[in-house]
Formats: structure tokens, C-alpha cells, sequence
């Protein structure tokens, strides 16, 4: 006789153990997962309920007038912003970069002003040590959660059992491809340094960025992206500087060049991945084969910040699921947080840019941190770029 | 009495000078005794300085050659381009424009500088991509023409930005030109081209060294067009020195490339200026 709880269950025990096996395999998405066992549904509603923050009304001139962040290029929705100004008062000046190094060092150098910023998983330590970030109050942050975020993506945000950065979202690093002007097919980074000195001789781009364009030419010549040992980066060097004539340009923000065509094919982040597909569907997003960069980018507060007060709002106002939801449907990418997931539509949770079957991350590596302090991956960059 | 109008004209002299003194040992001295200081140092473990006596840095110096290379041959190339172009437009301005429109066409060539040299740069982005002028080429058949980021988009760019630099001061050489000096050459059997080679340019010559003098030391340290034209490939030392601060962090480095980079810029200069006074015989340029 079956019990009648079980009868009125979405999911038997024994299909739900299945699913979840399913899921961990990587052969079903997230949101199947969520949608066949009706957690999906029971976690919406909860999320639905009525978010501190809502409520929170901030006194006049609490927050002062102006805030600054320093993030990357394309990375947010311009709306967010102005409905954050909106709702405070605070005026948002948005500063962009194209590496981690730059943002350390307009940190060490002093006087950023910046009262939040975006660092990069590997970079969280480094600043941690150099006494440059806060430990975060999170009782400031009433609409971040960190029983609903992704271990996997938010570990590097707490140093010492303290937390000093709340993930912003997760991504990748693979090849952008413009299949109406390249016919080879690109499939690893092997391909991405041949093609570009043959079919896309002066279309290609590598980021102005040691983690990223060092990183991806280990990998193409089989070694680790993080390498370090000198002998290994004297061969990147050497693939490189080979390369590097037949360039289009040495920059991080290629969405331009590539919208403009002037670009065929570029080193690309996730959500630019997302942002160009969308508009321009021949442009490809793919994924080394043969290894590349998994990453997950963080909100964090300079010791320096002028205006902590506003810094805090912004970033809890950021951390609200319903705001969040927004930002990435605007960038494209994915997100950490469990809450934010089952916001979003289908149509960006299905897509295999912004969420790729997990065998494919596989070979992918975090960077680590010391890629950021060593000297000899930072000179080999100046070498390639002043050669 | 006499040594007391001394005393004082000697104490307002002072009076004068100081605040640019003040303002050069502030913002000029002092900053270049920190670079030097810097220059034999070390770069911290995270990037940065930490104090050591070492003269690595200098020996590492051979690694930008290319950059000191290209900066050199820009910079004067550049200089000399931009020469070409202006001088006919300067000539016109001072001798053939008519004085009733003087004014307006000499503040025309001044206009662009209301407009920040990022936008403008930014602007000959697009002409130069694939949606600008080889969208263009295309349309009559000429397919998949690069012009962005090349030496040639960085070359059309110096020569755009800094063309008003170089127009001005042969503008006022050749405005202050008595026109008598040609009608005595034209009056002693002189033709055009023999008076203007032998009498205006001449004349023109320290309007014409100033303005490459200007313009070339303003190269030398040129960032923004070789970054926005250039795609980050065609390298000026300044690029370097960017490089150096905001990427590797390698601070001693960056001060010992700065220090190289000055003492470069005077040798360049004085040799120059030796040229120019040889050239137009006379000690009456207006520079250094």
C-alpha cells in the first residue's frame, strides 16, 4: 500500500537520488534538476517573500551623493545603477579595467577612491596580505546569503575562516570566433595561436592581461595555465612574441573591435561570450579542449574607500536577487547564487555559453595567486607587449 | 642709496620668482629626486619598491630597446610630418589669408582643442575600423582593408592631434616677416622659390624649430594614440612606462626607464638645437 505523502510528492525518494546523480554527472542542467524535484518551485516562492532590503529606507544624506566602483568593461547593467541612484540618492562613477594587476596597483599606489571594486578569485589572498581590503560586515549585507552560493566559486573570498569578498558571478575564459570569417573549426588554444597566424592573420586578439593571454599560451604548448617555472614561460614567451605580428591588437575590451568586425577572433570572457552571441549569433563561444581558465569574480571593499557607507549599500543592493537577476541577463554571466538561478528565464539558463555541460570545465583551471605577485610571468607580459 | 635700489630690485626679482620656483622644486625637483631614488631600487615580493642599492634596473634597460627605438624614430618621424602639413597652412595663414578673416581661421585651427584628444581619438577609431573608411573601399570592391592599428593610423593620428602645436609658432615667425625683404628680393632678380628659400624660410626657421622642438618632446612621452591606434602593439615608451607601473608593478624599473627616458630627451634636445643655430646662423631661437 502506498502512503499517501508519497502519492502526492512531485518525486519519489528513488527519482530524486537518480536526478541528483544526473545532475552531479553533469548530464542534466541545474534547472531540470530543480524543475522535475520541485525544489526550483519551493526555493522561488521563499525567495519571493518580501527582502530586507525592500523595506530599508536609507535616511537623506546617510549615504552622502557619490560613490565610485571599479569593475570590468561591459560588465553591468547601466540600469542598475541608475535605479540604485534612484533609490539613494548616491551617484555611481563607474571605472574600468582590463586586469587585476592594474587594480592592485592603483591600490598600492594609494588614492583610488573607489569604494567598491570587482577582484578576480585568485587576487583575494594577496590583497588580504597586503592589508589593502576589509573583512566585511555582513551584517551590512542583509541580502547576501552565503548558504545559497556555490562553494566552489565563493571559497576564495574567505580568508581565515573571515570574509573579505561576496562572489559577483562565476565564468570562464575561452575563444571568441567569427565563423562567417574564419572556416577552420577552433577547439582549443593549439588552435586558437595557429589560426591566428594563418586564417586570421591580423584579426586576432589576445587580452592585455598577464593571467589570461600567458595562461592560454602555456596551455596550447601542454602546460599548466598557472606555470611558473621559467623554462615553460620562456616557451610561451617565445610562441608570443611569434605571434604577436600577426595581431590585430593586445587589448581586454575586444567587444568593439569585434562587433565592428574588425576582429575575427579574440580571447573573451563568458559574459562578452553571451553579450556578442546574442547580438551576433556567428559569433561562437568555445572552450578549450585542451585547458583554459574557470573563474569567479568578487565584490570587495578597499581599506581606503572613502564612502564605506554607500559601498556597503550598493553592494548589498547588488546582492539582492531581484537586482541581481537584471545584472546578469544584461552580462551574460553566470551566476553563484542559487537564489539569483531560479530567477532567471530559460532561455539564459539553457544556454551553453553562460552555463556549459560541466565535462567541458573540466580541463579549465582557477588562476592561482601567484600568478599575480610573480615577477617573472609580470616582466614576461611587459617583454611581449614592449617587444 | 645705489646699493639699496639693488637690494630691492633684487628682492622683488626673488619676490617674482618664487612661486615657479616653489611650484618647479615641488612638482618637478622633488618628484625627480624620488625617481632617481627609486631607479636603484628594488621591486617589492607583491610589486612596488623596497629600498635596495642595485643597478639591475639600468642593466635590464636593453629589454625595451625596441620601445627607445620606436619612440626615437615616432617621435622626430612624426615631428617632421607634421611639419609638412602645417607649414603650407601657416604660410597661407600669415601671408595669403586674407587679414579681414585672419582671426576666424587661425581660431579654427585652434577649435579641436576644445574636444578632448581621447574623444577625437576615439572618433578616428571608428573612421579607421571596418564600419569607417574600408567599409568604404569595400563598396567599390577593395575587400578586408586593415587600417586601425597599424603605424600608419598611429602616424595619421600624431599628425592630427598635434598639427595645431605645430602651426602656431610658424604662424607667428612667418606673421612677423617684413614683407620689404621680399620685394627687395623680388626686386634684385629673386624668383618665388629662390626668395622663399632664401628669405622666408630662413626667417620662419625658429618658428619651425620651436614647433618640432614642441612637438617631438611631446612624443617622446606619448601614451594615448600609439594605445587607441595602435591596438597596444605599436609600442612608444611611453606605453612602457604604463606597462611597468599599472601592470608588473616593477616600480624601480618604470623610474629607471623615466630617468633614461629624460636624460635621452636632453641630449636629443641640445643636439638639435646646436643644428638649428648652426642651420639659421643666428642664437635667436626661442627655445631652451
Amino acid at each position: 500500500m502506498t502512503k499517501w505523502y508519497r502519492e502526492n510528492a512531485p518525486i519519489t525518494a528513488d527519482k530524486l537520488a537518480d536526478e541528483l546523480m544526473r545532475l552531479k554527472r553533469g548530464s542534466v542542467s541545474r534547472r531540470h534538476f530543480l524543475g522535475v524535484t520541485g525544489l526550483g518551485l519551493a526555493t522561488a516562492v521563499l525567495a519571493r517573500q518580501p527582502s530586507l532590503f525592500n523595506s530599508a529606507a536609507y535616511a537623506a544624506g546617510e549615504l552622502g551623493t557619490q560613490m565610485s566602483i571599479a569593475t570590468w568593461p561591459n560588465y553591468h547593467d547601466p540600469a542598475t545603477f541608475e535605479s540604485f541612484t534612484a533609490a539613494t540618492g548616491v551617484a555611481v562613477e563607474v571605472n574600468v579595467f582590463g586586469s587585476n594587476e592594474e587594480m592592485l596597483a592603483k591600490l598600492q599606489a594609494g588614492g583610488t577612491g573607489w569604494d567598491l571594486f570587482v577582484p578576480t578569485n585568485y587576487t583575494i589572498s594577496t590583497y588580504v596580505k597586503l592589508g589593502l581590503i576589509d573583512e566585511l560586515d555582513l551584517s551590512k549585507l542583509p541580502n547576501y546569503d552565503a548558504s545559497t552560493e556555490n562553494a566552489r566559486f565563493t571559497n576564495e573570498g574567505i580568508v581565515d575562516g573571515k570574509t573579505y569578498a561576496v562572489p559577483k558571478n562565476w565564468g570562464t575564459t575561452g575563444i571568441a570566433v567569427n565563423a562567417d570569417k574564419i572556416k577552420a573549426p577552433v577547439t582549443s588554444w593549439k588552435d586558437f595561436f595557429e589560426i591566428a597566424m594563418t586564417e586570421a592573420d591580423g584579426r586576432a586578439m589576445v587580452h592585455d592581461y598577464q593571467l589570461t593571454t600567458i595562461g592560454n599560451a602555456l596551455v596550447s604548448l601542454g602546460f599548466s595555465f598557472n606555470s611558473i617555472k621559467p623554462e615553460e614561460l620562456a616557451k610561451a614567451e617565445e610562441l608570443l612574441i611569434k605571434v604577436k605580428p600577426h595581431l590585430y591588437a593586445i587589448n581586454s575590451d575586444y567587444q568593439p573591435s569585434m562587433r565592428a568586425t574588425d576582429a575575427w577572433m579574440t580571447m573573451c570572457w563568458t559574459n562578452d561570450g553571451a553579450q556578442l552571441n546574442r547580438d551576433m549569433p556567428e559569433i561562437k563561444f568555445v572552450l578549450g579542449k585542451d585547458g583554459g581558465e574557470i573563474w569567479s569574480d568578487f565584490y570587495a571593499i578597499p581599506k581606503s574607500a572613502a564612502n564605506k557607507p554607500a559601498g556597503y549599500a550598493l553592494l548589498d543592493y547588488l546582492m539582492t536577487p531581484a537586482n541581481a537577476v537584471k545584472e546578469h541577463i544584461a552580462n551574460g554571466a553566470p551566476t553563484t547564487d542559487s537564489r539569483v538561478m531560479k530567477l532567471l528565464p530559460t532561455d539564459v539558463t539553457s544556454n551553453k555559453i553562460v552555463y556549459p555541460d560541466e565535462a567541458n570545465l573540466t580541463p579549465l583551471e582557477f588562476g592561482a595567486a601567484v600568478t599575480l605577485t610573480d615577477p617573472g610571468r609580470a616582466e614576461l607580459m611587459a617583454r611581449f607587449k614592449s617587444a | 642709496m645705489r646699493v639699496a635700489t639693488n637690494t630691492k630690485r633684487n628682492l622683488i626679482t626673488a619676490a617674482l620668482i618664487a612661486p615657479a620656483a616653489a611650484w618647479l622644486t615641488v612638482f618637478l625637483v622633488l618628484p625627480f629626486i624620488a625617481m632617481l631614488v627609486f631607479a636603484f631600487g628594488e621591486r617589492a615580493p607583491e610589486g612596488g619598491y623596497q629600498p635596495a642599492f642595485t643597478f639591475v634596473q639600468f642593466a635590464n634597460l636593453p629589454t625595451r630597446a625596441a620601445a627607445f627605438w620606436n619612440t626615437l624614430m615616432l617621435a622626430p618621424a612624426g615631428a617632421l610630418l607634421c611639419l609638412i602639413v602645417a607649414y603650407p597652412v601657416a604660410y597661407y595663414l600669415a601671408v595669403k589669408a586674407n587679414p579681414r578673416y585672419r582671426l576666424l581661421l587661425v581660431s579654427l585651427v585652434v577649435v579641436p582643442f576644445w574636444t578632448s584628444l581621447l574623444v577625437r581619438t576615439y572618433a578616428w577609431m571608428y573612421i579607421l575600423g571596418s564600419r569607417g573608411i574600408p567599409n568604404l573601399l569595400s563598396m567599390i570592391g577593395i575587400e578586408d582593408v586593415r587600417m586601425l592599428n597599424t603605424p600608419g593610423a598611429v602616424l595619421l593620428g600624431i599628425v592630427y592631434g598635434y598639427l595645431p602645436l605645430m602651426i602656431m609658432p610658424i604662424y607667428v615667425s612667418l606673421e612677423k616677416l617684413d614683407r620689404r625683404l621680399l620685394e627687395a628680393s623680388a626686386d634684385l632678380g629673386g624668383k618665388p622659390v629662390s626668395t622663399f628659400l632664401g628669405v622666408t624660410l630662413p626667417l620662419s626657421l625658429p618658428g619651425v624649430m620651436t614647433g618640432v622642438a614642441l612637438v617631438t618632446i611631446l612624443l617622446l612621452g606619448e601614451y594615448l594614440i600609439p594605445q587607441l591606434l595602435g591596438g597596444g602593439k605599436v609600442f612608444f615608451i611611453g606605453n612602457a612606462l604604463v606597462d611597468l607601473f599599472l601592470q608588473s608593478r616593477n616600480w624601480p624599473f618604470g623610474s629607471a626607464i623615466a630617468v633614461t627616458l629624460v636624460a635621452v630627451v636632453v641630449v636629443v634636445l641640445m643636439v638639435a638645437m646646436r643644428i638649428a643655430w648652426k642651420v639659421a646662423g643666428t642664437r635667436q631661437v626661442d627655445l631652451v
